[in-house]
């Protein structure tokens, strides 16, 4: 294994990089989103709750790498030309953005009502109790939920190898072809995916701990 | 449009497919299986602390936990042979799928049993139940009540993450329908809404599943 980061350091280096860089795009773009989706299901309108459950329902239940194919396969057909990485963010950042607005809706369910009531009989609107009231004290409690799904994105974006994203597994998988060192190239690779994911997924252990 | 949709659903493409949804489903049976039972024991082992045992266990379910399922399955299928094991590739998908899910089950399995109220235990100590049967006949029949809905979504994850073997060439569901489409740039629309349409209602009819038992344990 310790030849395969001697001979491959780069390729893999830059592997983990893309992995990153399309985890945090799919991170920002999908909590914005899954905020948006989570208040629009907490919303009183009939419709936008319809909505945002239609939105959330079909994109738990459909696998990533159908969605991902979907953006890498038909959009380009018909609309506009994307390469395999960015298809493969859009997808992870759909998918993704449903299980957080279902975290953030727990949060925002978290807090005690009493403090939606307190804001709106000292006139603040819904909206601007949402926002400067009960949307803060909802970030708290989600934040471990969050980390785990920013590990969980980590993972998942190993789909992008899929359609030739030049992530990490991608690049894992070029080198146990070239060199034929199928495990040692693999190990590699799973090495590098725990430096980020382990770190992580304990510390959101400990504040889970701490939270509780 | 609509010839193209009548063309791609033609009986012989549909009969391929449903194949496929048939594959999608006996992988998903025979991992779900594998992996309650061994997520079970192991999840039990991690919470009991034997001495060295349940670290190491609980080290190597953090490690699986954290890898990417595709990872797994390259080790099994593409790893494997190059030390001496060839499995096909049913089996090859059984079989890390199986790894990865027990993991995942082995972490809500212990929590499951921790959100039990320790006076549970204590009570059946006092009672002069040792601590092996006050798990099994006090703890565990509660910790399961409390664990099913996270099982039952952890199961929906499973269903969803067989479309991933499709990178080992397992003939389910979503690699069939890139067979059929393949043939015909015409059908793939027809095609991605067919499998998106059939991946749905398999996920949505657990997910209703899991939201009745929390309800009913509510």
């Amino acid at each position: 294994m310790i030849h395969i980061f001697a001979n491959y350091g780069g390729t893999l280096l830059y592997g983990l990089g893309q992995t990153l860089l399309c985890s945090l795009i799919a991170l920002v773009f999908s909590l914005i989103i899954g905020t948006f989706f989570a208040l629009l299901e907490e919303s009183p309108n009939k419709v936008a709750r319809g909505i945002a459950r239609v939105y959330i329902e079909v994109f738990r239940n459909i696998p990533l790498l159908v969605i991902t194919m979907f953006f890498y396969v038909v959009i380009p057909l018909y609309v506009i030309k994307v390469n395999g990485f960015t298809a493969g963010t859009i997808g992870l950042t759909l998918y993704t953005s449903a299980f957080i607005a279902e975290t953030v809706r727990a949060g925002i369910q978290s807090v005690d009502p009493g403090q939606m009531e307190g804001a709106r009989s000292n006139g603040l609107t819904f909206w601007q109790a949402m926002r400067y009231i009960v949307l803060p004290q909802a970030f708290r409690y989600v934040i471990p939920p969050l980390g785990n799904q920013f590990v969980n994105l980590v993972k998942n974006s190993s789909t992008l190898a899929f359609v030739g994203g030049f992530d990490l597994m991608y690049q894992g998988n070029a080198i146990a072809s070239s060199s034929l060192e199928t495990m040692a190239a693999y190990s590699a690779v799973g090495v590098l995916y725990l430096i980020i994911t382990m770190p992580i997924s304990y510390y959101m252990r400990y504040l889970e701990k701490r939270l509780a | 449009m609509l010839n193209n949709f009548i063309a791609a659903y033609s009986p012989d493409n549909l009969r391929y497919l449903f194949g496929g949804l048939g594959i999608t489903i006996l992988v998903s049976i025979a991992s779900i299986i594998g992996s309650f039972i061994i997520g079970a024991i192991l999840g039990v082992i991690r919470y009991v602390k034997i001495k060295y045992v349940s670290a190491i266990v609980g080290l190597i379910i953090d490690i699986i936990r954290n890898l990417p399922l595709i990872l797994i399955l390259f080790f099994i299928y593409f790893g494997l042979p190059n030390l001496g094991v060839k499995p096909e590739v049913i089996p090859a998908a059984i079989l890390a799928m199986t790894i990865f899910e027990s993991a995942m089950l082995a972490e809500i399995v212990r929590s499951g049993i921790q959100a039990v109220d320790p006076g549970q235990m204590e009570g059946a100590r006092a009672n002069g139940l040792t601590y092996w049967q006050g798990l099994w006949h006090i703890v565990l029949p509660q910790a399961m009540v409390k664990m099913i809905p996270a099982i039952v979504s952890q199961f929906i994850s499973l269903v969803k993450d067989t479309s991933l073997a499709t990178i080992i060439l397992l003939p389910e569901m979503l690699y069939r329908s890139q067979i059929i489409y393949g043939q015909n740039t015409n059908y793939i629309i027809p095609m991605f809404l067919a499998i998106a349409v059939l991946y749905f209602i398999v996920c949505y009819a657990l997910s209703v599943l899991a939201r009745y038992l929390e309800r009913r344990q509510a």
